[in-house]
């Protein structure tokens, strides 16, 4: 077993409550809300107009830049408007998306014909990836066509498909090994095929045997050496991707830099599932698995769910609330944003709903001095002193931040749990980057303009000189002439 | 339906300062044990008299600053310097020697500096050391063990409550008669009136290794020690360090020259040795912030107790050396930040 | 009473005698401090401090022929690095060689009245201004350091400073 993280916490898990059961659809709702911008990179642009029939699995927004993603429509039935809406991964203001008003028929858009993924060269294949709306379905959702593009081919190439869901009360990933562990190998296979890499490395965390036993089982079937299974101290945050890439493969991803730096791309067994599902079965990313979880909702459990679907008809689906309903989070319990109101759509980004009661929330006391006694920086999975990170926050010395390695943290929460002065640092660290980013971006424009000032001045000190040495050899012909 | 917000993470440890305190407090019963048993109840009115005075110093401190009163107050941080101080003090000090410290180390070594996690120097050690160089006198005059061999004082407890409060002794004994100096001292003196380590180790205040009942309270020190690490309240680095240093140290001398030199097990339990390792240098306010850090620090507070205990003008060296390595944490902290992950090795 | 004054007046003139000469600085390390002193400033190459660029002010504070207040364009927080690095007073930049920007700003080329004439791009010292010679120039505003070099040279007045887009 891989040694997992330095530093991190062993939490309760609180996820069996929500994996007794098996997945099942979502009930079907009448509207669907698709925000233009729910991925990484630019919003992806409309391609139809309200008033519009649509089918299920019809793109409706093509990518809006080179980093971006399509979106299709998760059910069939007519656009009702392209409007901001309220959206969870941006609180401050409504979001311009597509709603589609669904007319209940489930009419999908008729398939084409499919090569298998073997026959296709690398760069149709992630062509193809990119077609089916597909990104990170762990949280991040950075448009996957992009990330395997920009990741070097080749064979020392390493895939690693992240399994290890670490956050409490997080349980989709763990229900998708468990039921659908063969779409998870066949997606790690088509993507090794996408990258040309040779090595693969599906990790889970050592706390979930079912999935270790499904997965194990499904490698078997694909009769494919090249896909192993690794499993992961469930130790929270071993499922980050730094940390998980340096607890297999005992590299470390350089401060600043990308898995690509050191030869690996990282994504999500919902990923490699999804990718499944467009290559393989022709269906492009439309659903997803949702973790419907806490006291506060009356039936906990996972559903598969259209994306788009207003949260308060999942909490409806799932028996609604309890009268103990407190506070509705999207995501964990470590790093999930609490969300003002339920009013809002599922979006690729949604891996959990917690409703959560008084049982579920351990707030914090009021806030003490630091009295640096270290339980921070033991538990810190980027090996920071969030003590000093705090003392020079109150102070706002980017100087000393930026020392101090600011910019390398995870917001994971570790410090935070452990704060024995119950200060809020992963909150004061995330309101203090903003600034920190503003400087390294000055400081980068003023390089920038310093290398361009440099190659202007050689290059008129260039221009100079040779209009001397012109004139010179001017002045020489004529003095050989007249002589 | 609308729902308060709240930033994540949603879950913290149900852990607090006060805890904290309270479980360092608990690891001193030990200590504060073992000393009454040998040393009779002054030590029980002194720390009375300390805690009186330190929260009366934080409320009125507080009050100043214009911060609340709790959670302050009762965080617990000023009654552990009041404790720690009075187990510093002569059991038989007159009231205002502990009142004053502790005062001092209140009002100005901690709330004159920012209060609560901001004081740059220990202030148990800030308020002794002020009360070391004004009352020099008064502070060695210790009491002595009260163990078969050596003439009790035998002194009741209104006897020792009488004399605390008035500073003076009762009228059936003098001064001389009651007190002693402590083993360290009392080898200091020895050593400076040319006798060697053996006869000066003939004296009655010595037992087998190290002063008598100032082992076995330095012992329980230990064991309290021992509990707090345990309880993960306080980390290995320092006590580790700083009671491997001074080991070294005495080893080494006390190996060139034995007659001259004490051996590394007296030092470790003699004086406040183990109450500096485990609870005094250990406070995470004023101590160097990283492992590498911590270790540095515990060692030079190590060496330095040694130094001044060997060639220094004070019979105990812990409160100097703490307040010397104080000054040095903001160097140390500078060049041994930990190195980052992703960051060139 | 005499050996003891004389020792400590030697250890504190062995004391300075070694702080002054850790301190004191060898070639290289002159070469070194004009890297690190340009490292603070913004590179808006404008002039304004009375040199030419931002590097001779730079070397012009290394060799302390200049004051630390001099750069508008840097605003207080430079001219408070600056001191901190070289060991001087801070002071608030000297408003004789400029107001300190509240906004960055860059210029803008009003194309309606460009006359193709080059000599806006001949005065720009980070090339910022593509065009050619009576074809339309324009300011590439995310490379425009807010100089200001260019809005003198237009004999048509063209240009004017905006804020920089976000």
């Amino acid at each position: 077993m891989a040694t997992g993280v330095r530093g991190g916490l062993r939490l309760d898990a609180h996820k069996e409550r929500s994996t007794e059961q098996a997945l099942r659809p979502a009930s079907a709702v009448e509207t669907l809300v698709m925000p233009l911008d729910q991925h990484a990179g630019a919003a992806a642009v409309p391609l139809v107009k309200p008033g519009e029939r649509i089918l299920r699995g019809q793109p409706i927004a093509e990518p809006g830049g080179a980093i971006s993603a399509w979106l299709h429509s998760p059910a069939s039935g007519t656009v009702a408007a392209i409007e901001p809406r309220p959206a969870p991964h941006r609180l401050g203001a409504p979001s311009l998306s597509i709603v589609v008003a669904n007319d209940g028929r489930d009419e999908r858009v008729a398939e084409s014909a499919r090569q298998p993924f073997e026959q296709l060269a690398p760069e149709q294949l992630r062509e193809i990836i990119g077609r089916g709306g597909i990104v990170g379905l762990g949280g991040a959702v950075f448009p996957t066509a992009a990330k395997l593009s920009s990741a070097r081919k080749g064979h020392d190439v390493r895939l690693l498909i992240n399994g290890a869901e670490c956050e409490p009360y997080i349980s989709c990933d763990d229900i998708l090994m468990r039921e659908r562990a063969h779409d998870v190998v066949f997606g790690a296979r088509a993507l090794m095929h996408a990258l040309a890499a040779q090595t693969c490395v599906i990790a889970i965390e050592d706390d979930t045997p079912q999935a270790a036993s499904a997965l194990g089982a499904a490698i078997a079937d694909a009769h494919d050496a090249r896909v192993q299974l690794r499993r992961v101290a469930s130790i929270y945050p071993a499922g980050g991707e730094r940390q998980l890439i340096t607890a297999i493969f005992d590299v470390e991803v350089p401060s600043g830099g990308l898995p690509a730096d050191v030869n690996t791309v990282c994504l999500n067994v919902g990923t490699a599932a999804a990718v499944a599902h467009w290559v393989r079965d022709g269906q492009p990313l439309t659903n997803r698995i949702v973790t419907i979880t806490g006291d506060g909702v009356l039936e906990q459990r996972n559903l598969e769910v259209p994306l788009g679907t207003p949260l308060a008809a999942l909490i409806y689906d799932c028996g609604g609330y309890t009268g103990r309903m407190s506070r509705l989070i999207m995501g964990g319990s470590m790093m999930g944003q609490s969300l003002p109101h339920d009013d809002m759509p599922v979006i690729k980004a949604t891996n959990c709903v917690i409703a959560a009661s008084a049982l579920d929330l351990q707030p914090r006391a009021a806030e003490m001095p630091c009295i640096r006694c270290g339980n921070c920086a033991e538990v810190c999975p980027a090996m920071l002193l969030p003590q000093q990170l705090h003392w020079y926050a109150l102070g706002r010395n980017l100087d000393e931040l930026e020392t101090h390695g600011l910019m390398d943290c995870i917001e994971c929460g570790c410090c935070d749990y452990v704060c024995p002065s119950q200060i809020p640092l992963a909150e004061r660290f995330r309101d203090m980057k903003p600034a920190l980013l503003e400087r390294l971006a000055a400081r980068n424009s003023a390089d920038a303009a310093r290398v361009r000032f440099d190659a202007r001045t050689a290059r008129l000190e260039r221009i100079e000189n040779e209009r001397l040495a012109a004139l010179a050899k001017k002045r020489q012909e004529l003095a050989k002439k007249s002589s | 339906m609308p729902f308060a917000t709240a930033p994540a993470p949603h879950v913290v440890a149900p852990s607090s300062v006060g805890r904290v305190m309270r479980q360092v407090l608990y690891a001193l019963v030990p200590t504060v044990a073992l000393h009454v048993v040998f040393f009779g109840p002054g030590l029980l009115i002194q720390i009375v008299l300390g805690v009186v005075t330190a929260l009366a110093a934080e409320a009125a401190a507080l009050r100043l600053r214009g911060k609340p009163l709790p959670p302050f107050l009762l965080d617990g941080s000023a009654i552990i310097t009041a404790v720690l101080l009075a187990l510093c003090l002569p059991p038989l000090a007159p009231w205002w020697l502990v009142v004053s410290g502790v005062a001092f180390a209140i009002l100005l070594a901690k709330h004159l500096f920012g209060g609560l996690g901001a004081n740059p120097f220990n202030p148990a050690m800030v308020g002794y050391a002020v009360l070391l160089v004004s009352f020099p006198a008064r502070l060695l005059q210790w009491l002595p063990p009260d163990v078969a061999g050596v003439e009790p004082a035998a002194l009741s407890f209104v006897d020792t409550l009488t004399t605390i409060l008035t500073g003076t002794p009762p009228a059936r004994f003098t001064w001389d008669a009651i007190t002693s100096p402590t083993p360290l001292d009392a080898l200091r003196t020895d050593l400076a009136l040319g006798m060697t380590m053996g006869e000066a180790h003939a004296n009655a205040l010595f037992s087998a290794f190290g002063g008598k009942g100032w082992e076995w309270i330095n012992l329980a020190t230990l064991a309290g020690g021992g509990w707090l690490l345990a309880l993960r309240i306080i980390r290995w680095q320092i006590p580790v360090a700083m009671l491997t240093a001074l080991f070294a140290c005495a080893a080494i001398m006390s190996a060139a020259d034995p007659g001259a030199y004490a051996g590394p097990l007296f030092h470790l339990t003699s004086g406040a040795s183990m109450l500096g390792a485990f609870f005094i240098a250990t406070d995470p306010v004023s101590a160097a912030t990283s492992d590498r850090g911590k270790l540095i620090y515990g060692a030079g507070i190590g060496v330095l107790t040694y130094v001044i205990r060997t060639w220094g003008g004070y019979p105990d060296g812990v409160a100097f050396a703490v307040l010397i390595m104080n000054l040095c944490v903001p160097l140390i902290d500078r060049y041994t930040i930990p190195r980052i992950y992703g960051h060139a090795r | 009473m005499l050996p003891a004054l004389l020792t400590m007046v030697g250890l504190a003139a062995a004391a300075g005698a070694a702080a002054a000469l850790a301190t004191r600085r060898s070639s290289d390390n002159q070469e070194r401090l004009i890297d690190e002193i340009d490292a603070l400033l913004p590179q808006t190459q404008c002039g304004r401090c009375t040199f030419s660029g931002c590097r001779p002010y730079a070397t012009a504070l290394a060799n302390s022929e200049a004051d630390i207040n001099q750069c508008p364009p840097g605003g207080h927080a430079t001219a408070i690095a600056l001191a901190k690095l070289l060991g001087r007073e801070p002071k608030p930049v000297d408003p004789r060689f400029g107001s300190v920007p509240v906004h960055p700003l860059v210029a803008w080329i009003d194309e309606s009245a460009c006359i193709g004439c080059l000599k806006c791009i001949q005065a720009c010292p980070v090339d910022a201004i593509v065009g050619a010679s009576r074809f339309m120039h324009t300011v590439i505003a995310e490379q425009c350091t807010g100089c200001e070099l260019c809005i003198p040279p237009c004999p048509v007045d063209c240009i004017i400073m905006r804020p920089a887009p976000a």
